[in-house]
């Protein structure tokens, strides 16, 4: 156990750390877990409730411990936006949208109204930005194609794609939901 | 038989395989004694530590095989010290040196050093399978060696070991000669894998049914490899993400297809749900799934995959499959014998959790069911009676409530009537886990009842030493005894001595036992070695202050409490690779 290095909030103790540091002696360490679990159900009403601080409870081996399945899949997702002509980029977090349509919207909020108004006034002739993200083998795919879920497994960066960059690439009409967005009056 | 020249009577002993058996029959007489142990090759040591490996290769020259286990069963939960001990390099070192033609290694909770591995490979010319399960010590360097030099190597199975990653592109050591793999599992390894390498690998392995992927290997590679060996008979999935409409994933489909014999599935270390149905046309086949380490598929997704599989008898399932999970695997899976429910949240309170209902269906639906792991919210009397009732084949019965002394919330009783009626009507138990709030009164029924009890363990539970007494001396079977934060002391560890020279080991930890008493003990039985473990750390101000860790001794205050001792019975004497915070009393 690890003492000192101010780690006591660690250590097996009865009470939730930041009580009253009551530093246990060994052999009154071995207390029933009611007890403990006690102690800490009449402090709760002043503090919400500690987990468990037993070792080794409940009795999951230490290698699925480590080897959640859920650790990757629900980690955070922070990828960079950039968009062309702007000199800074900025920050999303993709785990924190529920899907395409609000991507765009928060994408938008980042970028002011101004960068994709440019793009709103020639949407007429079916010129506007696109909005692109590289994927984990380093291609640069076109978003919205793949479910949701899948996109932010594998989405790594986003880029806005200058109307005048789209013209070579033969690409279609902006899909529904992201034109839709992109119409939204802030 | 003594009218037999030797010749036959080895012959004979050809047949007798299991290792209980012939350790049965070299008790006969000596000359059956002298030809059993010429002619073993399949040698099973429990504990390490009970034996000099010196003395197993004299007794047995012929081995072949060898399994070893190392540290005790609560190492997995964390409760033995890291550099406790558990060392296979002294057991490679001794069979190196005395020519043993060793042809598998399977080891389980040990230390697993590099050298070791390339020892192996190289003293060991007719090697062909390493079995690790639960060990650590060891890297992607030591698994290139196996690879390059183990040139007859049919069986690399690697079961949730500790590996660390040196990007050694180990894989692409296996000489393009190297063409006898049958078995191939590297799930647990956590770093990238050449996937060029592993394809050529599976193409040149016409003998492969089992293989099983570690999370770099994505769903288009799998279909590449699959479409090399659909002669598998296990699969071990790793990344199955991608998009459904993908010509790559229409590929997996009709791969998937042709593979007509594989009977158990495994891994899903990332998923995607969308991506399952891809496996249904397996599922029919289906006698093992395991589904344990796929989070993030809701229950509605498992259970419509469960709808496919007819045949299961082996399921390790998340909690999140919910009771109505259960209830769906109990109408579909008639089959099924073993079942292990984990915990997706093991601290927080889920939403979708099991409870004794989920159980309850599944005794109602399955009735070969004879190995359970179960962790769950709640149990209740009623429930495990019902259980008992309904599934009296019961082997291996652990279950786990979350919150370890929690009573019957129907009755606020502790659980002592429910485990009673398991151990009365499962007569063939040999593994029993407990949980719950229980007092001594269970231990009354698991003493009377348990006759063939081999394993018992035992967390928060009981009232005082005779609930340890009646375990000790009723289970006339019981080898191995884990008991953590219990109220048994040193009237329970010294009322029968003898006792533990049947046994393999005793584990007890946070419970009443003091110095003193495993001192006499260990005074009274020198067969057994009686291990005190203390590994509480300096201070930062003790080591400021030029203080070293203080090695535990002997020298103590004999009331003090033992915080953890582990005693088991050896032929070897107290050890000599004990570290500091270990003392062999």
């Amino acid at each position: 156990m690890d003492r000192g290095l101010g780690l006591e909030i660690t250590e097996l103790r009865l009470g939730l750390p930041g009580a009253t540091a009551v530093v246990v002696e060994k052999s009154e360490k071995k207390r029933a877990f009611s007890e403990l679990t006690d102690e800490r159900k009449a402090a709760a009403t002043a503090a919400p409730r500690a987990k468990s601080q037993v070792v080794g409870w409940p009795p999951v081996c230490s290698y699925r411990r480590k080897n959640p399945a859920a650790a990757e899949y629900s980690k955070n997702r922070c990828v960079k936006v950039s968009m062309d002509g702007a000199i800074c980029l900025r920050k999303i977090d993709l785990s924190l949208q529920e899907g395409y349509s609000e991507l765009a919207v928060a994408v938008k909020k980042l970028f002011g109204c101004d960068a994709l108004g440019e793009g709103l006034k020639d949407e007429e002739k079916g010129e506007y930005n696109k909005l692109i993200y590289e994927d984990k083998d380093g291609d640069w795919m076109l978003v919205g194609d793949v479910p949701w879920e899948m996109f932010i497994e594998s989405c790594k960066r986003l880029r806005i794609m200058k109307r005048s960059e789209i013209k070579d690439l033969g690409l279609p009409k902006e899909r529904d939901f992201l034109r839709g967005a992109f119409q939204l009056k802030d | 038989m003594n009218y037999f020249p030797d010749e036959v009577i080895e012959h004979v002993f050809d047949y007798v395989t299991s290792h209980q058996d012939r350790n049965s029959i070299s008790l006969v007489c000596k000359s059956w004694y002298r030809i059993e142990r010429l002619s073993r090759q399949r040698v099973f040591i429990g504990n390490c530590y009970s034996i000099s490996p010196d003395k197993v290769i004299e007794r047995f020259p012929a081995i072949r095989s060898l399994s070893l286990k190392g540290k005790p069963h609560f190492a997995d939960f964390n409760l033995v010290p890291y550099d406790w001990g558990g060392h296979v390099y002294p057991w490679i070192v001794a069979m190196a040196k005395s020519k043993v033609n060793l042809e598998e290694l399977r080891l389980k909770r040990m230390v697993v050093s590099d050298e070791s591995l390339e020892l192996i490979s190289s003293s060991f010319a007719n090697f062909t399978s390493l079995v690790l399960v639960s060990c650590e010590g060891f890297t992607t360097n030591g698994l290139k060696a196996v690879a390059a030099n183990c040139s007859l190597l049919r069986e690399l199975d690697l079961q949730e070991n500790e590996v660390e990653d040196h990007r050694s592109q180990w894989l692409n050591h296996f000489p393009e000669s190297s063409t006898s793999l049958v078995t191939l599992n590297f799930s647990c390894l956590k770093g990238e894998i050449n996937l060029a390498a592993l394809e050529r690998l599976v193409a040149r392995s016409p003998n492969l049914k089992t293989l099983r992927v570690n999370r770099a290997v994505t769903l288009d590679s799998l279909q590449k490899i699959l479409s090399w060996a659909p002669q598998l008979m296990d699969l071990g999935v790793g990344s199955f993400i991608h998009d459904p409409d993908s010509e790559t994933f229409y590929k997996l489909k009709n791969t998937i297809v042709q593979c007509k014999s594989i009977k158990s599935l495994s891994g899903f270390l990332e998923v995607a749900p969308y991506c399952l149905p891809a496996i249904y046309p397996v599922c029919s086949n289906l006698t093992s799934l395991n589904l344990s380490y796929a989070l993030g598929i809701p229950a509605s997704e498992l259970i419509k995959l469960i709808r496919h599989c007819k045949r299961l008898q082996r399921l390790w399932i998340l909690d999140c499959i919910g009771d109505k999970g259960l209830e769906v695997v109990a109408s579909n899976c008639k089959d099924l014998q073993e079942l292990r429910v984990f915990p997706s949240d093991p601290f927080g309170a889920g939403n979708t959790v099991v409870t004794e209902e989920g159980l309850v269906a599944i005794s109602f639906g399955c009735k070969k069911l004879n190995s359970l792991l179960y962790f769950c919210h709640q149990m209740t009397n009623t429930a495990l009676i019902t259980v008992a009732n309904n599934c009296p084949n019961f082997v291996r019965f652990r279950l786990c409530i979350l919150d370890p002394t929690k009573a019957d919330p129907l009755t606020q009783q502790p659980l002592d009537e429910g485990f009673g009626a398991i151990v009365q009507s499962c007569k063939g138990l040999k593994r029993l886990s407990l949980s719950g709030l229980l007092t001594d009164k269970v231990f009354l029924y698991i003493g009377m009842y348990a006759e063939q009890l081999e394993m018992l363990s035992v967390a928060f539970a009981g009232n005082s030493d005779k609930g340890m007494i009646y375990v000790l001396n009723g289970c006339k079977k019981l080898r191995k005894l884990e008991v953590r934060d219990s109220p048994f002391g040193d009237a329970a560890l010294l009322a029968d001595p003898g006792k533990y020279e049947t046994m393999r080991s005793l584990w007890m930890s946070s419970c009443e036992v003091t110095l003193g008493a495993c001192k006499a003990l260990a005074r009274k039985m020198p067969m057994l070695n009686v291990e005190i473990i203390d590994d509480s750390e300096l201070t930062v101000d003790e080591a400021l202050c030029g203080g070293a860790p203080v090695a535990v001794t002997a020298d103590g205050d004999d009331k003090q409490k033992v915080e953890k001792m582990y005693l088991y019975r050896t032929l070897a004497g107290p050890r000599n690779d004990a570290p500091e915070f270990v003392c062999t009393l």
